[in-house]
C-alpha cells in the first residue's frame, strides 16, 4: 500500500452512458500487486475543496503493461472533477486498499451479479476466476440499456452474460435479482456488488440456500486506511455484532455476516 | 549556523520537533506506517480512549463540507484496558512519545482512565478531551464550563504524574476562561482547538446527513478560528500550547507557532496527504534555515512581539 503519483493514459466516457467514465492510469507497482475487489483512494484535485479523496474500485489491470483501469460514475463534485482530467495529467492515489474478493478453486461454478456501477470491481474478479478455470456466469442490471456497464467486456472473456433493465429496454424488464437461477444451490458461490437493497436481497437468498456469498460494501470514507473509523458497517460476530471498517476489514464481506440497514 | 533546533519540551513531553498528530485521525499509530516513519514525528497523539469500550455512532459518520469535514465518530474505541494490554506494548517499541487522549462521561471515569494509563508505562502524556462535541453525553458539557473543566483536570491531575495536556473546545463563549481555569488546577499544557460543532442536510432526502445529526468540523475551513484561539490563550496563560485546526502545510503550522503554539498537531490533512506530518517537519526546518533562526522556541508567539 503506497501513496503515489500516476500518469493518466486515457480518461473517456464509457459507451453510451451519460455519466460513467473509464480512466487508465500508468501505475506499474499497483498493476503488479492489486487484487479483485480492492480500491484506490483518489485525489481529484490539488485544492482544499473538494477536500477528501474519492474511493474508487479497481475495474481491471494490464499487469505486463503496468496499467490500472477504474470505471467510475459521476455522482458529485469529486467525480465530476475526475471526469475532466486529461491524458498526460497526474493523479495522486493511495492503494491498493481493502481486502479483495476470495477466489474459489478450479472447476467451481460461480455467479457474479452486478447492479449499475457495482459491475466495475466484478470485472477483474471475473477475469481472474476464469483464468483459474472457474466457471463464471454474470448477471448485470441497470436502469436502462445505455446504463449497462461492461457487457461486451464480460462477453469477450467468453462468459455468459444475462441482463435486466428497469425499463425493459434490453434483457428482462425488472430487477437483476429476478434473473437468479432456481434452484440457487447449483451455484457454489455468489459475488455481488451494486445498490445496497440489491446486495441485501442476494445475500439473504444465498444464505437461505446455504450458498456462500461475498458482497462489496461502500460507506462514506475519511482516511481510507483504517485510522479514522468513519466508514464502518455492522458485521455479525459469534454472539453479537461489531463495527468493522469498510476500507481495511472490507470492502468485501461475507454476505451472511452483514447486518443490513433497513 | 548548524542545523536549527526543533526540539520542544511540551509540559514534560520531550518532542524532537514540534509536530504531532490530532487524536482520532491517526488511529493508534500503526495505520500510517506504510507511508511514513512515525518515529520522525515529535509525538503521536492516539485515538481517544474511555473507561469502557464504546461502539460509536451510527453511520454516516463523516461528510465533506467546504474545505473541511464534519465527523461524528462517537469515540468508538476498545476501552482503556484493551489499550493497555494490546497497544501499550507496541508503544514501548517506538522512538516517539505517545500521548493518549482520554475521555469520560463522569469526572470519576476520567480519573480512572488516567490512573490505568499512568500505571501502564509506555505513555508519555495524557491529552484530556473535555471538548468533543458529543451532544448526547459528557464531553461537550465539561468543556464549555470553566468550573467543570477545572474539576475534570484536577481529578486527572490527582490520578497521574504524567504530563496532563487539556484539549480545549472552541464551542464556548470565552476559551480564555476555560484555559485559565484548567491552568490553575495543574494542567501541564493545553491543546486547541478541538472541532467546531456543525451539521449538514441532504436536500434530496430532506434529512441531516450524519447519523448523529451533528458533528465536529475540521480541516482548512477552521484554521482562522484556531489561530485566533491560540493567539488569545497565549496572551492569557503561560502554559505551552499544541495548536491545531486545519494545518495542511508548514506555512499553516508556522502561523500557529507565531500565534503562540509551542507545537502543532496535524489531523484532517493526513486523510488528504498521508505524508503531511513529515513534510511539515521538513518545511518548518527549511523555514528556520532560510530565515537564519537557530531555535524554534524563538518563533513561539513572535507575532505578539
Amino acid at each position: 500500500m503506497e501513496v503515489m503519483n500516476t500518469t493518466v493514459i486515457a480518461n473517456e466516457r464509457y459507451g453510451d452512458t451519460d455519466d460513467c467514465y473509464f480512466i487508465t492510469l500508468e501505475a506499474p507497482k499497483l498493476a503488479a500487486t492489486c487484487r479483485p475487489g480492492q480500491f484506490l483512494h483518489v485525489r481529484v484535485g490539488d485544492s482544499h475543496d473538494p477536500l477528501l479523496r474519492r474511493p474508487i474500485s479497481i475495474c481491471t489491470v494490464e499487469r505486463q503493461r503496468g496499467l490500472v483501469k477504474l470505471l467510475y460514475k459521476v455522482q458529485g463534485r469529486g467525480t465530476a472533477l475526475l471526469a475532466k482530467i486529461k491524458s498526460g495529467d497526474i493523479v495522486d492515489v493511495i492503494g491498493p486498499l481493502g481486502n479483495g474478493f476470495t477466489l474459489v478453486d478450479k472447476n467451481a461454478s460461480v455467479l457474479i451479479v452486478g447492479g449499475g456501477i457495482g459491475a466495475a470491481p466484478l470485472y477483474l474478479l471475473a477475469q481472474e476466476l476464469q483464468a483459474q478455470g472457474v466457471l463464471v456466469e454474470v448477471l448485470l442490471g441497470a436502469r436502462s440499456a445505455k446504463d449497462l456497464l461492461l457487457v461486451p467486456e464480460f462477453q469477450q472473456l467468453g462468459i455468459k452474460v444475462r441482463v435486466a433493465t428497469n425499463d425493459g429496454s434490453v434483457g428482462k424488464r425488472g430487477m437483476v435479482t429476478e434473473l437468479l437461477p432456481s434452484p440457487l444451490t447449483m451455484v457454489e458461490k455468489i459475488y455481488t456488488c451494486g445498490p445496497m437493497p440489491m446486495m441485501k436481497a442476494i445475500a439473504t437468498l444465498a444464505t437461505q440456500h446455504q450458498v456462500p456469498s461475498e458482497v462489496s460494501l461502500e460507506e462514506r470514507m475519511g482516511c481510507g486506511v483504517g485510522a479514522c473509523l468513519a466508514c464502518v458497517c455492522r458485521i455479525k460476530t459469534t454472539d453479537s455484532s461489531d463495527y468493522k471498517r469498510v476500507c481495511v476489514d472490507g470492502p468485501v464481506f461475507n454476505g451472511e455476516e452483514v447486518l443490513w440497514h433497513g | 549556523m548548524g542545523k536549527p533546533n526543533l526540539a520542544v519540551n511540551l509540559g514534560g513531553v520531550q518532542m524532537k520537533n514540534p509536530v504531532t498528530t490530532a487524536s482520532g485521525t491517526f488511529g493508534f499509530g500503526q495505520e500510517y506506517s506504510p507511508f511514513i516513519d512515525i518515529n520522525q514525528l515529535g509525538a503521536v497523539v492516539v485515538k481517544g480512549t474511555t473507561l469502557l469500550p464504546k461502539d460509536g455512532n451510527p453511520t454516516p459518520r463523516i461528510v465533506e463540507t467546504p474545505a473541511g469535514i464534519l465527523n461524528s465518530i462517537g469515540l468508538q474505541n476498545p476501552g482503556v484496558d484493551y489499550v493497555v494490554s494490546h497497544y501499550v506494548p507496541y508503544f514501548k517499541t517506538l522512538e516517539v512519545p505517545i500521548i493518549v487522549n482520554i475521555s469520560g462521561s463522569t469526572v470519576e471515569e476520567y480519573a480512572l482512565v488516567a490512573e490505568k494509563l499512568d500505571q501502564a508505562g509506555g505513555v508519555a502524556g495524557l491529552e484530556v478531551n473535555i471538548s468533543c462535541p458529543n451532544v448526547k453525553q459528557g464531553g461537550m458539557a465539561f468543556g464549555s464550563d470553566p468550573a467543570m473543566a477545572a474539576e475534570v483536570t484536577a481529578a486527572v491531575r490527582d490520578a497521574t504524574k504524567l504530563p496532563v495536556i487539556v484539549k480545549l473546545s472552541p464551542n464556548v463563549t470565552d476559551i480564555v476562561k476555560v484555559a485559565e481555569a484548567v491552568a490553575k488546577v495543574g494542567a501541564d499544557g493545553l491543546s486547541l482547538i478541538n472541532t467546531l460543532l456543525g451539521m449538514a442536510i441532504d436536500i434530496n432526502s430532506k434529512r441531516p446527513i450524519l447519523g448523529n445529526i451533528m458533528g465536529g468540523l475540521s480541516g482548512p475551513a477552521v484554521k482562522p478560528v484556531a489561530v485566533r484561539a491560540v493567539w488569545q490563550v497565549y496572551q492569557a496563560v503561560s502554559l505551552p500550547i499544541i495548536g491545531m485546526g486545519g494545518i495542511s502545510t508548514a506555512e499553516d503550522a508556522l502561523e500557529f507557532i507565531l500565534a503562540g503554539a509551542s507545537a502543532v498537531a496535524v489531523g484532517t490533512a493526513n486523510f488528504v496527504n498521508p505524508k503531511a506530518t513529515v513534510e511539515i517537519v521538513a518545511g518548518i526546518e527549511k523555514y528556520l534555515e532560510q530565515n537564519n533562526i537557530d531555535d524554534i522556541k524563538s518563533l513561539v508567539g513572535a507575532a505578539h512581539r
